[in-house]
């Protein structure tokens, strides 16, 4: 008869780049159950906003993640504007669109990376970051930071991009498609990789609505739910499916993953063609007072940021709810019944970041 | 344009009963979050359904017992752990209760005190 042993996972572990603690209780090579704990890299920025005022927080909120870190500047500035009912000028509007799919392609590409790595697959991990880097030169000579750009503001951004940069950019982007369509290619198709990520971590689209998924680890189980449908920035103005998988799962997430870097690509274009001329920022003078959860699309899900403004130049509560934190419960029950040996993938196929999901 | 996000004002008796009319409408839970004002917890809970939000807002003084929605919606049960381990919100029924070691602060309920303006010299510059 077998029996049960608990073997602990993380929250040192070569597959996770930050530190999550699984207990995982195992019968044979099975895992019965899977019980999470964090707490390893929680460093209270939220209470910080009390230390700091609404405009220089920008800095903080920020810092939260060093992969998505701008649109967690920008969806906290479109709550504080909200608050304050301040009108962004449409070209810090489509700016903020722009640099946010740049981030959502660095991201993508960094965590096709860590699942190469994770599955074993070395060569495939460094072209994905050999790849990322000319995204993330982009970033940096258009906002002057590779991780975090500091170029996001309450009322706007800090710079702007001229029409031929803008045009340089799209043609450097067609340019990098070929080589994203051949690494995407190994991802969608090769053997090794299907045969490491197909029926592994299975997720049925009930489940993970009903358990709160968000992002790739939703539409990966076949739920066409995508924030930037809401229409915040400039999405709107932009045509844009949400791409989804019906497999639920850990290769249908990367196949997301890997799809939605084209969508980005086409975004992007899309938005250079529609940017109008005009001011980037207006000054925001004032205190906020009232309320408002902001969300946007990060490349691991929705994240919402909420602020409540209290009438001074602090804010009386700034709560940030990330994609990975949502992501745990669905995590939780994918791990149930699966082989020990796929853990690290099924964990690795919901994006963690654990900085984040701590604040 | 902001969202509309319409909010709802809960008694805590009529909590699960709101919480379970929006599971059976298919509204999707985004999240619950805690403010501490005065000496009372502000809850929001915070519903969607097709990229519509809707917010439901208990207010219950410091040390009251909440029912845990986990009966309801599955994965509350992080969000549950996360008000406990930061405000020291009691929620009671909870499916998966990691009482008070789901995020090991340092600090016991490092969000429920008082805030650091009132301490700290450097905001009276």
């Amino acid at each position: 008869m077998s029996k049960e042993v608990v073997i602990p996972f993380g929250p040192q572990h070569p597959v996770l780049p930050e530190p999550i603690h699984l207990d995982l209780v195992i019968e044979d090579e099975k895992v019965k159950q899977a019980i999470p704990s964090i707490g390893y890299v929680h460093r209270g920025l939220e209470t910080l906003v009390e230390k700091r005022e609404y405009p220089e927080y920008v800095y903080l909120a920020e810092r939260i993640c060093g992969i998505c870190s701008f649109i967690h500047g920008a969806t906290y500035c479109q709550g504080v504007e909200a608050v304050m009912n301040v009108e962004v000028p449409e070209r810090a509007l489509f700016l903020r669109t722009i640099w946010s799919e740049y981030s959502r392609l660095h991201s993508h590409l960094l965590w096709l990376g860590l699942a190469a790595d994770g599955f074993g697959f070395e060569n495939l991990f460094m072209d994905a970051w050999r790849l990322r880097e000319s995204i993330l030169d982009e970033l940096e000579a258009t906002t002057g930071g590779r991780v975090i750009q500091g170029s996001c503001k309450v009322g706007g951004v800090r710079r702007d991009i001229d029409s031929e940069t803008l045009d340089e950019m799209v043609s450097r982007l067609e340019g990098l498609r070929g080589e994203l369509s051949d690494l995407a290619d190994v991802f969608l198709n090769d053997s090794s990789v299907k045969g490491r990520m197909k029926n592994v971590g299975i997720l049925p689209a009930k489940e993970a609505y009903d358990y709160g998924a968000v992002g790739p680890t939703l539409r990966g189980s076949g739920v066409s739910s995508d924030a930037r449908m809401i229409g915040y920035a400039a999405y709107g103005k932009i045509h844009f499916t949400p791409v989804t998988e019906d497999g639920c799962d850990c290769y249908s997430r990367c196949a997301v993953r890997a799809k939605e870097m084209f969508a980005s690509i086409d975004i992007i274009k899309e938005a250079v063609q529609k940017i109008p001329d005009g001011p980037i920022e207006v000054k925001v003078t004032g205190k906020p007072e009232g309320e408002y959860f902001s969300r946007a699309e990060q490349p691991r899900g929705e994240v919402i940021h909420y602020v409540k403004g209290n009438g001074t130049r602090h804010l009386a509560r700034h709560r940030v709810r990330t994609p990975t934190l949502t992501n745990i419960p669905p995590l939780v029950k994918m791990l149930e019944g699966c082989e020990l040996a796929d853990v690290p993938v099924i964990v690795l196929s919901i994006d963690p970041c654990i900085g984040c999901a701590e604040r | 344009m902001p969202e509309d996000q319409p909010m709802t004002e809960c008694t805590i008796e009529g909590l699960l009963p709101a919480v379970k009319a929006y599971h059976e409408k298919g509204y999707r839970l985004v999240q619950i979050s805690c403010t501490k004002v005065d000496e009372n917890f502000e809850l929001s809970y915070c519903f969607d359904i097709d990229y519509h939000m809707v917010v439901l807002r208990l207010v219950v003084p410091a040390g009251t017992k909440v029912p845990s929605i986990s009966g309801i919606y599955w994965g509350a049960f992080i969000y549950e752990n996360e008000n406990h381990d930061f405000f020291g919100v009691e929620f009671t029924g909870i499916n998966i209760d990691f009482k008070g070691t789901l995020l090991r602060t340092a600090k016991k309920y490092p969000f429920s005190n008082i805030s650091f303006r009132e301490v700290e010299s450097c905001q009276k510059k």
